[in-house]
């Protein structure tokens, strides 16, 4: 019936969705998703250096990842430079290096396309252990700085008044944004991560009123776009990653009938 | 350093610039449990800037702020927020704080906007939003209320009636304001202490002392003297026990 490797790529990518929907969210709302882009990008250089000295992949992105949204911090400071034009720098730059990198190591055999675009036969037990122990760590975590990091992203002033500390909730939040593009790499592929992130999102964007509802129809787009993806993947032998995508903007576009339909209905 | 037990946020020479330019500057203040202080001022001269040192948003300043309390109520006199996202009234109620519904119940009903509970926020208009934040900010119960033009597009009757809730907060909570208000009518008739800026402290003291003041009486013109003056007359005359009214 299935493969092994299938139901490990599904409990892999049923993990990583469940983690995307919430984060997702705050990238739409934050207006984050070139953000997230900027270090999907700079996860290659992660996954080079993996390679290079032997260290787990997941760890070694989420290092490189993190090093990156600092060095944003840092420039944001020290330059006059537009957020957009330092982030379309640093994601160009560091996915420039890192392929200029992988043309040096030639004793290695690279699956760029698997990297770019995500390959389920790669998902290995230990890969879905780091996103079983990871992704619940990172919900956790954001479960706990919800607050402020909700509070300061409508209003930022009003958290700040009230006393809700809302610049370590957005560091923090940073680091929850490696953290997800880490562990999610080897099953979505770093130029689609962001779209595992906003798609779903949006789509909940489409069919919710509260916040709480917006999350919950996230991560159930997430999940339907993993399973309909995977098997699509599957069935066509196309790679997961964009499977995944096409899947998530499939509903999207379900989501946008919907709407239509409502709008009627008022009139 | 002060004992004093009473007070909530305390100013010493505070101010605040950006590279070289002061937005305020030298500002000593302080804000007592149950007593309400107003800053009153031209446009530009550094009110809100004072509120945001006050509460600690702008954090790279010049002199001292003390602040003896976390709970705060804060409304600001500008608010962005991004229509984005999906918030309802009810959710924006619980932003910085978990309430009980009969709270959120209470303080929406006390600013009049209680049948608006299940709306989404960008569907409000500016009066009905003003209303949403001023009962939000009350419905933490804060030690600290900040107020900045918190009547800002409400109707006339609305604006009388929530400076009265505003008051009747102070005695209940016995929680400390800090307003901001171009309405020197309230500003006269409810305030205990009043600070005139200009970039600096122009005069401070009680609201009679303030209006007497040459630099405010420069800066608001004669009009400001006769709304005084109006508020004055009110107690031209005293009651008697037979409840006539006789002339002083």
């Amino acid at each position: 019936m299935l493969d092994d490797f299938f139901i490990r790529a599904l409990i892999a990518g049923l993990g990583i969705a469940i983690v995307t929907g919430p984060l997702g969210c705050f990238v739409i709302w934050r207006r984050l998703s070139y953000f997230g882009d900027t270090l999907a990008h700079s996860a290659l250089l992660g996954v080079t250096l993996a390679y290079t000295l032997e260290f787990n992949i997941a760890f070694s992105v989420f290092i490189i990842s993190s090093l990156i949204a600092l060095i944003l911090i840092q420039l944001q400071k020290r330059t006059n430079l537009p957020g957009d034009a330092l982030l379309g720098l640093l994601a160009h730059s560091s996915l420039a290096v890192g392929l200029v990198v992988i043309g040096f190591l030639t004793f290695i055999r690279f699956d760029i396309m698997g990297l770019l675009f995500g390959d389920i036969l790669a998902v290995t037990v230990d890969d879905i252990l780091i996103i079983w122990i990871g992704g619940p760590l990172i919900l956790l975590v954001l479960k706990l700085i919800w607050k402020p990091l909700f509070a300061s992203t409508v209003n930022y002033e009003l958290a700040e008044a009230e006393g809700l500390n809302p610049d370590r909730a957005k560091a923090i939040f940073t680091i929850l944004m490696a953290g997800i593009i880490a562990i999610s790499i080897k099953m979505v592929g770093l130029l689609l991560i962001t779209g595992m992130l906003i798609i779903p999102a949006a789509m909940a964007r489409n069919i919710s009123s509260s916040p709480q509802s917006m999350v919950i129809y996230s991560i159930l787009g997430g999940l339907l776009s993993v399973v309909l993806g995977l098997f699509t993947s599957l069935e066509f032998n196309t790679s997961s990653g964009p499977s995944i995508i096409a899947a998530s903007l499939f509903l999207f576009i379900l989501s946008l009938l919907n709407i239509k339909q409502s709008i009627k209905l008022k009139n | 350093m002060t004992s004093n037990q009473n007070i909530l946020v305390k100013l010493n020479q505070a101010g605040f610039r950006i590279k070289d330019k002061w937005l305020v500057k030298g500002v000593s203040l302080q804000i007592e449990k149950g007593k309400i202080v107003t800053l009153i001022g031209p446009n530009g001269s550094g009110k809100s800037t004072t509120a945001k040192i006050a509460l600690g948003i702008y954090k790279k300043i010049d002199g001292e702020v003390e602040k003896y309390t976390n709970k705060v109520g804060y409304v600001p006199q500008k608010i962005s927020i991004d229509w984005t996202l999906p918030l309802r009234v009810k959710d924006f109620m619980v932003l910085t704080e978990n309430l009980k519904d009969e709270d959120i119940n209470e303080a929406l009903s006390l600013t009049g906007v209680i049948q608006l509970k299940n709306k989404n926020l960008g569907d409000l208009s500016g009066g009905e939003f003003q209303r949403v934040l001023i009962a939000r900010a009350i419905s933490k119960k804060p030690d600290l209320l900040v107020l900045d033009e918190p009547v800002q597009g409400v109707d006339f009757t609305g604006e009388i009636a929530l400076y009265k809730l505003i008051k009747k907060i102070t005695d209940e909570l016995n929680c400390g304001i800090l307003l901001i208000s171009h309405d020197l009518h309230t500003v006269m008739s409810a305030t205990d202490h009043v600070v005139c800026l200009n970039g600096h402290v122009c005069c401070s003291g009680s609201p009679m002392d303030v209006a007497k003041n040459n630099e405010y009486k420069a800066l608001f013109g004669e009009q400001a003297f006769q709304i005084l003056s109006r508020y004055e007359h009110r107690h031209d005359h005293i009651h008697t026990n037979e409840g006539e009214i006789k002339k002083n």
